[in-house]
């Protein structure tokens, strides 16, 4: 599995990261050797063989519908990069 | 003291030899004069080391000590620390003071240990060699132009150059295991669930695990008391009773059934190491156990699944780091999908972005199927094959890496070569099984260890097998020259 640059723009855009135009070239290579690796993957017939999304067959807990949490905001917010009045605040997102 | 194993120090300290202050202060001074040469740690935390040694003190005067008061430790900096600088080896975190304590902090500040500080790691545990920290790297004690080993490099070199008694690490494909190796520590991954991810900043969730680095098994048994349990706070913690890790450790191996698989002895296995492995298990023929080749035939598929599984899980972990609650904002974003691109184009190093981007691919539309599902189908063809060697064997030993530690900078070009330093630990992980790293020798004056697998939550059992196998041999014993 061979990656162009275009895919490579493409999948860093999916995953919002920035990279510069000069690093896209070493991006293509690595990422298309890490795929090459991981083709070995198709050599084997899996029809049959089950999905396992987890090492432990566990049933997801459930608890008591009572609330544990107590209000940590301003302690959490402490350490955001721009908050004003408990908002994070980002760039104007609507004209 | 600095040449003390965690029990004898623990006994050393109930017996009022020295005081917990003391022997704090002679740690944080070996750190000061020594750290320099490997750069074990990011964040040095002397002061609240001497507070809570203190506070150990009175405790132990008291009379209410528990096995860890007052015995310094190293902890990862993967583990969120309140108060404390926590950067998982990264620029994105680099301004992040934790708000809260994960649970193996918690168990350990309950338990009155001291925390002498953080140590450096491959960024986001994301490396084989330490060398992809934004800290730079951490150099083996043993030889400071070689790796110590990743992710957990500054865990293991901090208890090889005896900076530390102990430490923490975590294990997502062998983390914990591949460094002790390196460096010559004992190392433990337990079961899967077996520790609380809590607090632990998330690599792979399916995958990743606490566990102890230490000198000896007892050692890492006393710390696995402490770190173990159940945990409501982390959703996939298993709910099972802790055993006294230490009370199986003289049990005798006769007849214990040790399971080579021939798939760890083949090609890419540097001979010398092979030579010291088996030399180990001829150790263990003496203390009576019966070896029996086995296969784990989807071993050479371990690789390639998980840099499907661990990478697709996180591209999503690390979608949080996005610039607007916590750790790294690029300068002057022109608008949100700026603010978070160059949050963190800018706030991850390279490896990290190649895995997200690998992950994001793997998770995408019309890929979904013939890697990450196809990865899953996989995972489970590896975990049978353990299912089916434990039927027949009570441990499965081999080597935890195919060769002893490498040159700094000899392989960080490289990713796939750096990848393939994983090829021993990976399965376990795969398939949640507790693993361990004892040292087994030397090749060139560099360490290597034995990997010993185990059946599920069967931590007791390996922790017996290393102990017994260290009552017999002195290799977890040597120190390095200049950190004597």
């Amino acid at each position: 599995m061979s990656l162009t640059q275009d895919d490579v723009k493409k999948i860093a855009h999916l995953a919002r990261l920035s990279i510069s135009e000069d690093d896209i070239p070493a991006y293509e290579k690595e990422l298309s050797n890490i795929l090459g690796l991981v083709e070995q993957m198709s050599a084997v017939d899996t029809s049959d063989v089950a999905p396992m999304a987890h090492p432990l067959d566990m049933v997801q807990r459930l608890r008591d519908d009572v609330v544990t949490e107590t209000d940590h905001h301003e302690q959490y917010q402490d350490i955001a990069p721009n908050v004003e009045n408990s908002l994070y605040l980002v760039p104007q997102v609507i004209e | 003291m600095h040449n003390k194993t965690l029990s004898e120090l623990s006994a050393a300290l109930q017996a009022g030899e020295f005081s917990s202050t003391e022997l704090t202060q002679s740690y944080l001074d070996r750190i000061s004069s020594l750290d320099p040469q490997i750069n074990a740690f990011v964040t040095v935390t002397q002061q609240l080391a001497l507070d809570t040694a203190a506070a150990a003190d009175k405790r132990i005067a008291a009379g209410t000590a528990a096995p860890l008061t007052g015995i310094p430790l190293a902890q990862k900096d993967i583990f969120c620390t309140e108060g404390v600088k926590t950067t998982c080896g990264s620029k994105m975190l680099d301004n992040f003071i934790s708000p809260y304590d994960a649970t193996v902090i918690e168990n350990f500040n309950a338990a009155g240990a001291v925390m002498l500080g953080k140590t450096n790691m491959d960024e986001f545990a994301m490396g084989s060699s330490n060398e992809t920290s934004y800290y730079g790297p951490v150099k083996n004690p043993w030889d400071i132009n070689k790796v110590p080993g990743g992710s957990s490099g500054g865990s293991a070199a901090a208890v090889a150059a005896r900076l530390a008694p102990a430490s923490t690490g975590t294990d997502t494909g062998g983390s914990i295991r591949q460094p002790a190796s390196l460096c010559g520590i004992t190392g433990l991954k337990p079961t899967y669930g077996r520790v609380s991810r809590y607090g632990m900043i998330a690599f792979a969730s399916s995958l990743d695990q606490a566990g102890p680095m230490t000198r000896t098994a007892e050692d890492a048994a006393m710390m696995l008391n402490c770190m173990a349990g159940f945990d409501e706070r982390d959703s996939t913690s298993a709910q099972r009773d802790v055993p006294d890790y230490t009370a199986n450790l003289n049990d005798s191996l006769q007849g214990l059934t040790i399971g080579l698989p021939k798939e760890y002895f083949g090609e890419g296995l540097d001979a010398q190491v092979g030579s010291a492995v088996e030399a180990a298990i001829r150790e263990y023929e003496n203390l009576g156990a019966v070896v029996k080749e086995i296969s784990l035939p989807n071993t050479h598929l371990a690789v390639p699944t998980y840099y499907v599984v661990a990478p697709a899980e996180c591209s999503s972990n690390l979608s949080r780091f996005d610039g607007v609650r916590f750790g790294y904002r690029c300068d002057d974003p022109a608008d949100l999908e700026d603010l978070y691109k160059r949050s963190r184009g800018e706030g991850f190093g390279a490896e990290v972005k190649r895995r997200i981007m690998i992950g994001a691919y793997a998770l995408s539309a019309g890929y979904y199927d013939a890697y990450y599902i196809k990865a899953q189908q996989l995972r489970r063809l590896i975990s049978d094959d353990f299912k089916r060697a434990f039927e027949e064997v009570d441990v499965i030993m081999g080597p935890t890496a195919p060769e002893p530690a490498f040159g700094l900078g000899e392989k960080s070009d490289d990713p796939i070569t750096m990848y393939l330093s994983d090829i021993y630990t990976i399965a376990a992980n795969l398939a949640g099984l507790p693993g361990m790293s004892v040292p087994a020798g030397f090749v060139n004056n560099m360490p290597v260890g034995l990997q010993i697998i185990g059946n599920y939550f069967d931590e007791s059992r390996l922790l017996n097998v290393a102990h017994r196998y260290q009552q017999v041999t002195d290799w977890h014993a040597r120190t390095p020259e200049q950190f004597k």
